[in-house]
């Protein structure tokens, strides 16, 4: 059986099709991520997943976040729900650790700008 | 009346990538020129990831793309003021601007860059139907009232276009706990990019109604509910409503360079792009005045917009070192079948070094074609196409050795394959 995907690793989005049955081999993508991508998004698709929280005395009231690496889909409204307890107070380096191993993805949540 | 080598008006990523340029390869007393509160432009409220794949070869957000080049910025110390609007630019190069310490100043440049970005298309700019209640407002709006300020929109929320900025928001009030009832496109295909309708729609099943457009706004003061139709040839069909009841109506229909200061200095502007008219070198047809960036046409990818001002910023530094040759005879680019536009529209041979870059865009989905470069009837470049779309940017390098026979002009047509 082969399944289409569109290969959302790049913004070129390349038209994969990939054989489950022949140990998930990809073809159609342009480059090595596209391999990576087909097989993972039909075993366990995974997401960066990007967001804010409240900030203290920032110059604006919300901070941008982001997972420093891709976490499972499933687990995507799970991480909004503790971002949503989340605040912080200015200064704050972009990179710094947010919360860390969250919701035990092994994955933190990393501070994606300077405040 | 205060002098600079350069004035660069607009502190996004084409201004920050200009500046960092010019002051690369020579020493330069250059001002940038900024609006808002903080440098960096739109990229601040685009937390989403995307930016840098290309510039950085990492997949960074909006606001780390911007961080990286204020960094640098500052490290190099160039000089720039935030909270400062320009009013005027005049043709011989004085640049007036007012902010809150300063009053009103004039000052004045050798050369100039124009890098103020675009702006979003409204409900007036495309005659959209109904009331106007509250409620309706552009995607990029209720981006920066949700990632700046953390105020949602809405709860119940439809979304008319499908650019990218419309997906993105899709997906970001989705995560925030706001229910997105479907996007409508007039078109019969997406103007976003194909990731963005995988991993902003279909992740979250949120319908996408292609060949569809909004008909009917109702509510008093505050929106209540869109009805969207079916169309054919951009005609609404009858009997194919469908209403959806919202407190949201968000637009992404489009981004119009914002060229209000050109306009008013005379700087010629292709009715296409929307944006200045430029040479190889990004030189307006006033000497001295360059654009690049979404003010001299939309891009899709800001790592495209900082690849364009580097070279722009290049070019400034050739004037400024008087190595670019003025000439009125000039290679016209012409934009053939299938072709809407293409930057630069005009080249000087003499000022290419190796090669030139030129951007395009097509005017309908295509498979499988050519795109065919000719001057008169010889054929100088041939490119093979698997597959082409409106939303997505061609490029098509040119040795200095391709111009060798050309006469006159340059026409780009989409062909089928022999």
């Amino acid at each position: 059986m082969k399944k289409k995907l569109i290969c959302i690793a790049c913004p070129i989005g390349c038209h994969l099709e990939v054989d489950v049955e022949n140990n998930y081999a990809v073809t159609g993508n342009q480059c090595k991520r596209g391999v990576v991508y087909g097989k993972k998004e039909l075993i366990n698709p995974t997401r960066i997943v990007t967001s804010t929280v409240i900030i203290k005395n920032g110059i604006y009231n919300r901070l941008p976040v982001k997972t420093d690496g891709e976490i499972p889909k499933s687990m995507i409204f799970d991480v909004m729900k503790q971002l949503n307890e989340v605040v912080v107070t200015s200064p704050i380096k972009m990179g710094k650790v947010i919360i860390e191993n969250v919701c035990d993805t092994g994955i933190n949540i990393v501070a994606s700008r300077s405040m | 009346m205060k002098m600079y080598d350069v004035i660069i008006i607009g502190g996004g990523s084409a201004g920050l990538a200009a500046a960092l340029e010019i002051n690369k390869f020579r020493k330069s007393k250059i001002l940038l020129l900024e609006r808002d509160a903080e440098l960096g432009g739109i990229l601040l409220q685009c937390i989403h990831n995307g930016f840098g794949l290309k510039v950085f070869k990492e997949e960074l957000t909006g606001p780390e793309y911007a961080e990286r080049f204020i960094d640098e910025l500052h490290e190099k110390g160039i000089e720039y003021k935030l909270n400062s609007m320009v009013i005027k630019l005049h043709p011989d190069k004085r640049v007036e601007y007012a902010n809150i310490e300063e009053g009103f100043v004039t000052i004045q440049a050798k050369a100039v860059i124009l890098t103020m970005g675009c702006y979003e298309r409204s409900a007036g700019a495309i005659g959209l139907p109904g009331n106007r209640p509250s409620g309706v407002m552009t995607a990029g709006a209720a981006q920066k009232y949700l990632n700046i300020d953390g105020y949602l929109v809405g709860k119940n929320v439809f979304i008319l276009g499908s650019g990218d900025i419309g997906l993105i928001m899709a997906r970001r009030m989705i995560l925030e706990g706001a229910n997105v009832l479907g996007v409508a496109e007039i078109l019969p295909f997406s103007g976003g990019l194909k990731r963005n309708i995988v991993q902003c729609l279909d992740d979250y099943d949120i319908p996408l109604y292609l060949s569809h457009t909004v008909t009917e706004i109702k509510g008093e003061s505050k929106i209540s509910s869109v009805v969207i139709s079916k169309v054919k040839d951009f005609v609404p069909i009858p009997g194919t409503e469908i209403e959806f009841e919202v407190d949201a109506l968000l637009l992404s229909v489009g981004l119009i360079p914002e060229n209000g200061l050109s306009e008013a200095c005379g700087i010629d502007m292709d009715s296409r792009t929307k944006g200045p008219i430029v040479n190889e070198s990004y030189q307006t047809n006033i000497d001295g005045i360059f654009a690049c960036g979404n003010v001299l046409h939309v891009h899709d990818l800001v790592d495209f917009v900082t690849e364009e001002s580097r070279r722009a910023g290049q070019a400034v530094v050739k004037y400024l070192e008087n190595q670019l040759e003025k000439s009125d005879n000039h290679i016209e680019m012409i934009s053939k079948d299938g072709v809407s536009y293409i930057v630069p529209q005009q080249v000087n041979v003499n000022n290419i070094n190796d090669k030139l870059e030129l951007f395009l865009r097509v005017q309908k989905e295509y498979r499988d074609v050519n795109l065919v470069v000719r001057s008169n009837d010889t054929i100088i470049k041939t490119i093979r196409k698997k597959h082409m779309a409106p939303a997505e940017m061609e490029q098509i390098k040119l040795k200095v050795e391709d111009f060798d026979s050309v006469i006159g002009s340059i026409s780009i047509s989409v062909e089928e394959r022999q």
